[in-house]
C-alpha cells in the first residue's frame, strides 16, 4: 500500500516524516515491553531493593532465590510447595485437552466439508453458539454435573470442561480450512472403493499440518491460561497454575514479596511466551481465525 | 444424500459406512446440545428459583431479578462494566488503527515491531493483571518513580482508589489486547486494492484525506469484527479484574463476570448468581445479534 510520509514529497518533510513515525513505533513498543522488563527486573531484585529503589531501575545485586522459591517453596493458600506442583497440574490437564479437542475437532471438520449431509449446514451452524457464549451461564450446572460424575476437582474434569468448550473453536478450525479442499479429491477416491477413514488417514491428514498447528497452538494458549474454569472447577494442589498465581498475589497476610510474584508471574506465562515465539506467526493466523467468531 | 450409487442389497456394513459421517459428527452435537443449550436451559430454571447454597427446585418468579436489580453491587458491576467496556474499545480500536497504519509505512523493522505488540496476547490475563497490579502500586510503582524523577507531590493511587479503580482494568485490558486490534486492521489494510489509492493521488488527494475518506470507510468490516470481539471480551472479562483489583476496593471494581462468580459460587447464593449470568449471556445477545443483523442487511443491500 501507498504511504502518506512518502507523498509529500519534499525531500526534508519527508525524512522527517519517517523519524516520527519510526519513533512513534518504537515509543509504542518500549511500552508494550516496559511490564515484561520490570516483571524481569524485579523478579531478580533482593527485597530491600526493590523498597529502596524504582520500577524501572536495573538490579544492583542479581539473585535468584525469588525465582527459587516461587517454584518451589511459596505459600499459596495452605499448601507450601511453590508453583511447581500447580504448573505440573496445568501441563497434566492441558495437553490431553488440546489433543482430544483438535482430534474431534478435525473429523468434525472433515464430516462438514467433504461428508456433507442434508441438515449438516443447520448442525454447524448450532455447535457455532458455543464459540459465542459467555461461560458464567454454564458454570453452575456444569458444577452440579462434574459433582454427579464424581469428576469435581479432578484433572479429568478439567479435562472434560475445556474439550466441551473448546469443541466450538477446533471445528470451526478445521471447518474453515477444509472447505478449500477440492472435493473432487474425495470423490475419485471414493470411487476407488476408499471409505471414510481411509479417505481422512491417506488424503486429508497429509493436507493438514498447517491448521493442526494453528488449532493446538490456539488450544493450547486457550486452556494454559484459562482462569474461569481453573478457579471453579478444580481445588486444593490440583489448580491451574493461573489459578496458584492469583492466590499468591492476592493473598494479603504476612510481608509481600513483590520479587516472589514476579517470579511466578513469569513461570505462569513462559510456556504460552515459548510458543509465541516459536511459532508466532501460527499464533497470530489462529488469532484472527479464530476470534473472529470468538 | 451422499453416496454415489444405490447399490441394491445392502449389507449392515455399507449402512454402517453410509452413516459414519454422522455417527462422527454425534458425540459433538450431542456434547453442544447438553452443555451449551442444556446448561443455558438449566441455568435459566436455577435464576427462577429460590436457591441459594444448593440447587432448589422451588420456584418464585422473578424474584431473583428483582433481587439483582435492586442491589447496588449490581449497579455498580453494570456501570462498571459500561465504562471499561466503552473505554476499552475506544482505545483499543484507537491504538489499533494507528498502530497499523504507522506500520504499513513500509517500515525496515516491520516483523519485530508487530511481534513486540502482539505478544501480551500470548499472556493470560492474571499474568496481566499481575503485572500491572506492581507496576500501579501506590507506593512502589509508577508513583514512586514519577516522585523520583522530580515530582515529590505527585500521587497515583487509582488501584486502591474506589472512584479510579475500573480505570486500572481499563490500561491493562488496552495493553493486552490493542495489538490483536492492530494485527486485524494491518490484515486489512493489506488487503486494500492499491490502484483506488494511486487514482486518489492522481487526483490530487493528499494522503491524511484518502486516508479519512477512503481507505478507512473500506476497514469497515474489520471495525465490524474487532468491535464484536473486544465487546465480547469486556462482558465476559473476569480473570483480569480479580488478578488486579479483586473487584475491589471494596467492591468498587466489580464486573458482571465477578459478580457472578461471587454470588454463585462464593456466598452461596446460586438463584442469583444464575439471574446474573441470565443477564451477561442477554447482554451478549444484544450486542452482537443487532450488530449481525445490520452487517448482513447491509451486505445484502452491496
Amino acid at each position: 500500500m501507498a504511504d502518506f510520509v512518502r507523498a509529500d514529497s519534499a525531500g526534508g518533510g519527508r525524512a522527517l516524516g519517517r523519524i516520527v513515525v519510526y519513533g512513534l513505533l518504537i515509543l509504542v513498543a518500549l511500552y508494550y515491553l516496559m511490564p515484561l522488563f520490570v516483571m524481569l527486573t524485579t523478579s531478580i531484585k533482593t527485597l530491600e531493593e526493590i523498597r529502596a529503589g524504582n520500577l524501572i531501575a536495573l538490579p544492583g545485586t542479581v539473585t535468584f532465590e525469588a525465582w527459587a522459591k516461587a517454584w518451589g517453596s511459596v505459600c499459596t493458600g495452605a499448601d507450601c510447595s511453590g508453583l511447581k506442583n500447580n504448573f505440573w497440574s496445568s501441563v497434566s490437564f492441558v495437553l490431553p485437552a488440546v489433543v482430544i479437542s483438535t482430534l474431534i475437532g478435525a473429523f468434525n471438520g472433515y464430516v462438514l466439508t467433504l461428508w456433507r449431509f442434508k441438515g449438516s449446514d443447520l448442525l454447524f451452524t448450532t455447535m457455532l453458539v458455543g464459540c459465542f457464549i459467555p461461560f458464567q451461564v454454564v458454570l453452575l450446572p456444569m458444577a452440579q454435573t462434574l459433582g454427579w460424575l464424581g469428576l469435581a476437582n479432578t484433572t479429568s474434569g478439567l479435562v472434560f470442561v475445556h474439550v466441551v468448550y473448546g469443541l466450538a473453536f477446533t471445528t470451526l478450525f478445521f471447518r474453515n480450512f477444509y472447505v478449500s479442499v477440492p472435493e473432487e479429491m474425495v470423490k475419485a477416491a471414493r470411487i476407488d472403493g476408499a471409505g471414510f477413514f481411509t479417505i481422512f488417514w491417506r488424503i486429508i491428514l497429509p493436507l493438514s499440518p498447517p491448521i493442526i498447528v494453528v488449532c493446538v497452538i490456539w488450544q493450547f494458549t486457550q486452556i494454559w491460561n484459562d482462569f474461569l474454569f481453573g478457579v471453579v472447577f478444580s481445588g486444593g494442589d490440583r489448580q491451574p497454575i493461573t489459578v496458584a498465581l492469583n492466590n499468591l498475589v492476592n493473598t494479603s497476610t504476612g510481608v509481600k514479596e513483590y520479587n516472589v510474584d514476579m517470579a511466578a508471574a513469569i513461570i505462569a506465562a513462559l510456556p504460552t511466551l515459548f510458543v509465541y515465539i516459536v511459532a508466532g506467526k501460527y499464533f497470530v493466523r489462529g488469532l484472527t481465525a479464530g476470534s473472529v467468531k470468538g | 444424500m451422499n453416496t454415489a450409487a444405490p447399490v441394491p442389497r445392502r449389507s449392515a456394513l455399507d449402512a454402517v459406512e453410509a452413516a459414519l459421517p454422522k455417527i462422527v459428527l454425534g458425540p459433538t452435537l450431542l456434547v453442544s446440545l447438553v452443555f451449551v443449550y442444556g446448561f443455558i436451559a438449566w441455568t435459566a430454571i436455577l435464576s427462577f428459583t429460590k436457591s441459594r447454597l444448593l440447587p432448589n427446585y422451588e420456584f418464585v418468579g422473578f424474584y431473583q431479578y428483582v433481587t439483582l436489580f435492586e442491589n447496588e453491587r449490581w449497579w455498580v458491576a453494570l456501570k462498571n462494566l459500561c465504562v471499561f467496556g466503552g473505554l476499552f474499545i475506544f482505545f483499543c480500536l484507537a491504538t489499533g488503527l494507528i498502530l497499523a497504519i504507522l506500520l504499513d509505512q513500509k517500515i525496515r523493522a516491520e516483523g519485530w515491531l508487530r511481534s513486540i505488540y502482539l505478544y501480551p496476547m500470548a499472556l493470560s490475563f492474571i499474568v496481566t493483571g499481575t503485572a500491572w497490579k506492581w507496576i500501579l502500586n501506590p507506593g512502589l510503582g509508577i508513583e514512586r518513580l514519577v516522585q523520583q524523577a522530580g515530582f515529590p507531590g505527585f500521587t497515583f493511587d487509582w488501584l486502591v482508589n474506589p472512584q479510579m479503580s475500573v480505570y486500572t482494568v481499563v490500561i491493562a485490558g488496552v495493553w493486552q489486547s490493542s495489538g490483536f486490534v492492530m494485527a486485524l486492521f494491518l490484515a486489512g489494510l493489506r488487503g486494500i486494492d492499491d490502484s483506488v489509492i494511486k487514482a486518489a493521488q492522481v487526483d490530487g488527494a493528499s494522503m491524511p484525506r484518502i486516508y479519512w475518506s477512503i481507505i478507512i470507510p473500506t476497514l469497515r468490516p474489520v471495525f465490524f469484527s474487532a468491535v464484536m470481539i473486544l465487546a465480547h471480551i469486556a462482558i465476559k472479562s473476569f480473570d483480569l479484574v480479580m488478578a488486579l483489583t479483586g473487584g475491589g476496593p471494596g467492591f468498587s471494581s466489580d464486573m458482571p463476570a465477578t459478580f457472578m462468580y461471587a454470588f454463585g459460587f462464593t456466598r452461596n447464593q446460586i438463584g442469583l448468581g444464575a439471574a446474573s449470568a441470565m443477564m451477561m449471556l442477554m447482554t451478549v445477545v444484544a450486542v452482537i445479534v443487532p450488530m449481525m443483523y445490520a452487517e448482513v442487511r447491509r451486505n445484502r443491500r452491496g
